[in-house]
């Protein structure tokens, strides 16, 4: 029924189908791209060429061909998106279903701090967070360089976590209370399996919804870094949509229009394309509209 | 009601000590002052360097040094910045009315017309306006504010000079290179661009909370209660219904400040506008430990005023809660 | 006889739902006269509701409403909005079920009052103000000088319930119509509203309408009952007269449906209420009753003359006497 509902939202599922394709495209990328993503496009001089034939939308300052990169960029901002939402939704959904559940003290401190986190300007504790992660030196194997992929996975997954609890914590507290808990209580069921067969199963919707809204804050997120310089800085010139887009910044001045107008594109469609679906999800799993006409 | 003001402030004290201490934890960690001061002084002598760790209570023990930095702070004996030793005060103030400036006109802009927007469409659900409405709102939400900047920056200048000879707005800085004195018109027309970028993302927000809510509210029993008074139209939707609708859109508002603060903060560092923005990411690029503190303090206390602030209207607003 | 304040006539009620056209009311003529309290008795899906709703003109415009009201010599039906909006509160009002959420949370009760007050009365605050801690004390409310200044949430639920009802009179209406007024509240906080909505109607004179699926509620106060069944009307008579030999097998059903002392089983009336959006022919009743024949599902039955009754069974003069449940 859900299901249905959600198919029901023509946006979202239009946003499913390019999503999909976007992903058919991005991995089969050495068949999709015209190019390497360090390739020049032809002899010098092939620097800032606007879009052309052999360049569909146009060269960079090195004369790489845009369209090409695009699609390598777009693959990793996509493997960042979706690696640190799993992670992201997997820590806040425990902390958040333990939280909800067992009440008292520790929720409490829980949600003050979690608060008192959200409130801050995003841009400036995840740029305090990045420096602190990138300084403990035993936190490197997990992470690797502050400049790697691997790094801004981390430091969003770590960064996501936190909406997710509260999330999910508001979904167990309203289950709490429902009978089926109560029943499982009264045959003795322990803590730990009333949080693992009953709450978390039952907090499906919400947690997807989640998940789709971790993946565009990530993939946002890395552009916002990428924006202002803090992004990954792949060797070989690989490149990531926060990458292309950061560049975008110096291309206005200069009249390279294409160098701009195609990465955050790009983005607009990917980021609106993810929080249709998401809304939709959410309109789906929304248990008051399952009160009927 | 006073009583659970000077509560809460007095609660204050602690929360902010404790969030000042984590930044400057975390910004010791993060940006290790010291080895910073050395590389924008590289001929420093180890005196100066010493100064510079006792000025700013730098010293290997954590905690100690925490509560020497904090002595200073109160005391009103703020270190200097590692460039150039400027005074931090001049420079924060400056940064701080021209955010409040910017800030506050995006707030009242944006929220003005993102109240009438949500209000609109709740009127009439489902109709043209609302579907409108709720798409321009979501795609408002959609597009990082960078994007919209950068759109607005390609379309109103660059290209209104291409095609009009000069730009329509400026996209950069306060007032004009060199220019003294206060001028209002001069001064608006900078901010325009920014302010709109900023506005746009309230618009989006708040049209969509107040939609959301007065849906709600426009649905409850109470309103058919009114009705049946034989009451105007209008009467009903603004005395019933609005105050209703406003409660939690309030209480949003107030702690919605972090995330219209973290959009000003890119926006300005797009329009190059000297605000708290663009005073951060220079200070925090240097890690220039000076500027970065006193501006993290404002940054803390800003936010615990204004959770008390929500809390407080909330309660005000709404007759039902109960402050103990 | 009493002047009749309310009549209504052919009152038809569809709504657009999804799955088509819904007809609510299909056909129903009541008349309610002065200072009488008629109980309009049915099960959920009947139409009883949403038949006043229609008067009072509180329908969603997706609903399509004909026929004809007539209230104190004024035609409601097709009435402009600011026609309608004089006569609600004035002449007319209408109580509803949870008097929680009928109540704005953020305005004191005083003020609520008052609002009723002035829409439709030329009085200062101080005047409005002053008439509504007197209400407040017409329906029991005690202390009621202190209790105007305080919140909805503030009140018991039966409390709640006596500020609505005194709003609901405060212009002296000649109609109150209670929509299921006692459902949300305890058996003994029940007792105490019936009783306040007596005391209303014995000082005022206002004709009161109540609606109700409760037929105990019924038998305390009600003086003429209305039987209501898919939309339609299928009995009509004075309390005692229906209670002791009531002629349509859904009226018999319902009263034979009370539980009584004594360890007799209980009689529920088999078979599930009519989908509305396609309800059976003739009389809609048929599928359920134990009496049906054909000519049952003939033609859409109205009520006739049966003895001091009304009824719209077509075969009540054929039916073996009831039991008396008086």
């Amino acid at each position: 029924m859900a299901f249905r509902r959600f198919v029901s939202h023509r946006a979202a599922v239009v946003s499913c189908a390019i999503i999909a394709l976007l992903t058919l495209f991005v991995i089969l990328a050495p068949f999709t791209a015209r190019y390497g993503v360090n390739q020049s496009v032809q002899g010098p001089p092939n620097s800032f060429l606007n879009p052309r034939a052999n360049a569909w939308l146009g060269t960079d300052d090195i004369g790489r061909d845009l369209y090409s990169r695009l699609i390598y960029g777009v693959r990793v901002s996509l493997l960042i998106g979706l690696a640190s939402a799993i992670i992201s939704v997997t820590l806040g959904a425990l902390v958040g279903a333990v939280a909800g559940f067992r009440g008292g003290k520790f929720d409490d401190i829980m949600m003050r701090v979690t608060d008192l986190f959200l409130a801050f300007p995003f841009l400036v504790t995840l740029l305090v967070v990045r420096n602190v992660l990138g300084a403990l030196p035993w936190l490197r194997p997990i992470t690797g360089d502050m400049s790697s992929v691997r790094f801004i996975i981390v430091l969003f997954g770590l960064f996501g976590w936190m909406g997710v609890a509260r999330i999910v914590r508001g979904q167990v507290l309203s289950l709490k209370e429902r009978e089926f808990v109560e029943a499982a209580r009264a045959v003795g069921a322990s803590r730990r399996y009333i949080i693992a067969r009953h709450l978390l199963p039952n907090s499906v919707g919400p947690i997807m919804v989640a998940l789709t809204f971790s993946v565009v804050g990530a993939i946002i997120g890395e552009s916002t870094l990428a924006f202002f310089g803090y992004g990954p800085q792949a060797g070989d010139g690989a490149t990531s949509l926060g990458i292309l887009v950061g560049a975008a910044k110096g291309a206005v001045q200069t009249g390279y229009w294409w160098l701009a107008v195609f990465p955050c594109l790009m983005l607009i469609v990917i980021a609106l394309s993810i929080n249709f679906i998401g809304d939709a999800l959410r309109d789906a799993t929304d248990p008051r509209l399952d009160r009927g006409v | 009601m006073l009583r659970y003001i000077l509560r809460r402030l007095a609660w204050s004290i602690p929360t902010l000590l404790i969030v000042t201490f984590l930044v400057y934890l975390a910004l010791r960690i993060g940006t290790d002052p010291v080895a910073s001061y050395k590389r924008v002084n590289p001929r420093a002598t180890r005196a100066k360097v010493a100064e510079y760790i006792d000025v700013n209570g730098l010293d290997p023990n954590f905690v100690q040094g925490y509560f020497k930095w904090l002595r200073n702070f109160i005391t009103g004996e703020w270190p200097r910045s590692i460039k150039g030793r400027r005074e931090v005060w001049p420079a924060l103030k400056d940064a701080m009315a021209n955010t409040l400036r910017l800030g506050t006109a995006a707030t009242v802009v944006g929220i003005f017309f993102g109240l009438i927007a949500g209000v609109m469409a709740a009127l009439r659900p489902g109709g043209k306006r609302d579907v409108f409405i709720n798409t321009s709102a979501f795609v408002g939400i959609s597009v990082p504010p960078f994007i919209s900047a950068i759109m607005f920056q390609l379309l109103f200048a660059v290209y209104w000079q291409k095609w009009f000879g000069e730009s329509l707005f400026p996209t950069s800085g306060v007032y004009p290179a060199g220019h003294t004195g206060f001028d209002l018109f001069l001064m608006l027309k900078f901010m325009a661009l920014p302010t709109l970028v900023v506005a746009i993302q309230i618009i989006a927000t708040y049209s969509r909370y107040m939609r959301s809510s007065l849906l709600d509210v426009l649905n409850s029993d109470y309103m058919r209660t009114a009705r049946s008074k034989g009451i105007s139209e209008r009467r009903v939707l603004i005395k019933h219904g609005m105050r209703n609708a406003l409660i939690p859109v309030v209480t949003i508002a107030a702690l919605d400040v972090g995330s219209i603060v973290g959009g000003l903060i890119i926006t300005e560092n797009i329009f190059s506008y000297p605000g708290m923005g663009l005073y951060f990411l220079k200070s925090f690029g240097e890690g220039d430990f000076p500027l970065l503190m006193p501006w993290m303090v404002v940054i803390v206390a800003s936010v615990l005023f204004f959770n008390l602030i929500a809390d407080i209207s909330y309660a005000w607003l709404d007759p039902r809660i109960r402050l103990e | 006889m009493a002047e009749k304040v309310l009549e209504i006539r052919d009152l038809h009620v569809t709504f657009d739902t999804p799955s088509g056209p819904l007809e609510a009311v299909r056909g129903v003529d009541l008349d309610v006269s002065s200072g009488e309290l008629l109980g309009v008795v049915g099960e959920s899906g009947s139409g009883k509701s949403v038949t006043f709703l229609a008067t009072m003109g509180l329908l969603p415009a997706r609903a399509r409403v004909t026929g004809s009201v007539i209230l104190a010599g004024e035609q409601l039906i097709g009435a402009s909005p600011k026609q309608l909006r004089s006569v609600r509160g004035r002449l007319l009002s209408m109580i509803f079920q949870d008097p929680l959420s009928a109540l704005n949370p953020v305005h004191r009760i005083g003020d609520q009052i008052s609002e009723m007050l002035r829409s439709h009365q030329n009085l200062s605050a101080s005047d409005a103000e002053k008439r509504a801690i007197e209400l407040l004390d017409i329906v029991g409310i005690p202390q009621p000088s202190d209790r105007a200044r305080q919140y909805p949430h503030e009140f018991s639920g039966g409390m709640r319930q006596r500020v609505v009802i005194a709003i609901a009179i405060a212009n002296n209406p000649k109609v109150l119509i209670a929509d299921e007024p006692t459902t949300a509240l305890d058996v003994t906080v029940q007792a105490q509203i019936l009783e306040v909505i007596e005391r209303v109607q014995e000082r005022f004179g206002t004709a009161v309408v109540l609606i109700t699926h409760d037929l105990g509620v019924i038998a305390r106060v009600a003086d003429r009952v209305n039987v209501m069944y898919a939309g339609r009307n299928v009995e009509q008579g004075t309390i005692d007269s229906l209670f002791d030999h009531p002629s349509h097998p859904y009226t018999r059903g319902l009263l034979a449906s009370l539980p009584r002392p004594g360890k007799q089983r209980l009689k529920p009336i088999t078979g599930f209420p009519p989908n509305m959006l396609n309800p059976p022919t003739g009389c809609a009743f048929h599928t359920r009753c134990e009496f049906a024949a054909d000519i049952c599902q003939g033609e859409l039955p109205s009520l006739v003359s049966f003895g001091d009754l009304e009824t719209a069974c077509v075969r009540a003069r054929d039916l073996p006497k009831s039991e008396s449940f008086a």
